[in-house]
């Protein structure tokens, strides 16, 4: 089973040279400690910088330049800076290559819930919609079951939905698989030490296995 | 030159009443017209509605008009690190209108732009969507969303001039320059007010013709919603 930093390194391995990325709130951010060094990646936060660099030293913090998670940040060099609207527009016209989110829920034809749970407190989608709507390349990092062990990779998603047939690829604590646009989760990759029955178990959606699955490899 | 210098915050906001539409810029609370929010506090309207990315929290940013009850209705894409807003919501004393945030800031680009409607693909399929229209563009559902406008938009920037020609500085720059043409009334506060000429032209975000009032703010604070620091 992987941990949060395991499932970081694992999507950290789907980063292709020369992209532009989004990384959402939560383990998507740790992914960017991951990306090998000699890639060119530019990092997007869609509160209006291209360019995301690592966390200020305590004497650089500079309360203008925050990350969407609203941490304070650094701007690589060769960074640029815009409004909301002018981020939300290289999104929506499919300039940014991937997007990393996480999801409370994913259906097996690439539904995905992760903005609201009915009777707790609501608290926005924030730019989550926008996200999904639009990306080319949506990668989640999920739990593959709750924490009373129910399944996460569903038949149909149970909860309010952020966007319909949007996600092409899980990476969860226990298996990367891909969404078919036919429908079905296509399991590609075990976690370390994680069995298929295990897998099969904690997937309530159509989960195809075709030949022989490999246990994934981490640095 | 016009010039639209203004004393300062109060008198900026001098003519805001009851039950306005505001817009106010800033995400989270970086880039939020801190000035003005301590003005509109001191006035005491009521039943405002703001039109902002986020209700700020619960002792800064519209945190505190939230805290006087001067709010009657949110207009947001995420809310909610705030126990009073919290509060107020399931009371049913405030109204909250969650949008997404790429639409949010369309919304408001469109009512600064002349175009009343436009289609985004963001929503098709959720909650969002309930009752509006849809249609077909290649192939893919798009959903149509109104422009916003407000009755007085109060944005911050870095610097201004006298003529209300804005720079942002960093992200504190996110919905300011959209709001900033959305008002019918924009109110601009400054870090730097500096004379007609002094700017560069073509360094300016917002030009002056969007902004009816400026004036320079004081004693701005900042305040870091999540301090995130490289050890030494």
């Amino acid at each position: 089973m992987l941990d949060k930093v395991g499932i970081a390194k694992r999507i950290a391995q789907e980063v292709r040279d020369g992209m532009y990325i989004n990384l959402g709130i939560g383990i998507p951010t740790l992914v960017a400690n991951y990306i090998p060094k000699n890639m060119n990646v530019v990092l997007q936060s869609e509160n209006g910088l291209l360019g995301i660099g690592p966390f200020p030293l305590e004497e650089n913090i500079d309360p203008d330049l925050i990350n969407a998670g609203k941490q304070t940040i650094t701007m690589m060099p060769g960074s640029a800076l815009f409004s909301s609207a002018e981020s939300f527009g290289m999104i929506r016209s499919g300039k940014v290559d991937l997007t990393i989110l996480g999801a409370m829920e994913v259906s097996e034809m690439g539904d995905i819930a992760n903005w609201k749970v009915p009777g707790k407190m609501v608290k926005g989608m924030g730019g989550a919609m926008d996200l999904v709507a639009s990306a080319k390349n949506i990668i989640v990092a999920m739990q593959h079951c709750s924490k009373e062990g129910a399944s996460k990779l569903l038949r149909k998603c149970s909860l309010p939905i952020t966007g319909l047939g949007c996600v092409k690829k899980i990476v969860s604590d226990l298996a990367v698989l891909d969404v078919l646009p036919s429908g079905g989760f296509r399991l590609l990759e075990r976690a370390p030490g994680v069995s298929i029955e295990q897998i099969k178990n904690a997937t309530e959606g159509k989960l195809i296995i075709d030949g022989n699955i490999p246990e994934m490899k981490l640095q | 030159m016009i010039d639209k210098r203004v004393l300062n915050a109060d008198e900026a906001v001098r003519d805001i009443p009851d039950n306005a539409i505001l817009m106010l810029g800033g995400f989270g609370l970086c880039g939020i017209p801190e000035n003005c929010i301590s003005a509109l506090l001191r006035k005491g309207i009521k039943g405002l509605t703001c039109i902002s990315n986020n209700a700020g929290v619960d002792d800064f940013g519209i945190g505190l008009l939230l805290k006087t009850r001067q709010v009657r209705k949110m207009i947001s894409s995420y809310v909610g690190e705030n126990a009073e807003f919290e509060r107020q919501l399931l009371s049913g004393e405030l109204e909250v209108e969650l949008i997404p945030q790429g639409t949010l800031a369309e919304r408001v680009r469109a009512g600064g732009a002349g175009i009343p409607a436009f289609f985004t693909p963001a929503g098709v399929g959720t909650e969002v969507a309930v009752g509006k229209e849809t249609r077909v563009f290649e192939g893919k559902t798009y959903l149509m969303e109104n422009w916003l406008r407000s009755d007085f938009s109060i944005v911050k920037a870095w610097k201004g001039d006298a003529a209300g020609n804005l720079i942002y500085k960093g992200t504190a720059r996110n919905f300011n320059p959209m709001m900033a043409t959305a008002g019918n009334i924009t109110i601009a506060e400054v870090e730097e007010l500096v004379e007609i000429g002094e700017l560069d032209p073509n360094e300016i975000h917002t030009p002056g013709i969007y902004v009816h009032r400026i004036f320079q703010g004081a004693n701005y604070e900042k305040r870091i919603e999540q301090m995130t620091i490289t050890k030494n």
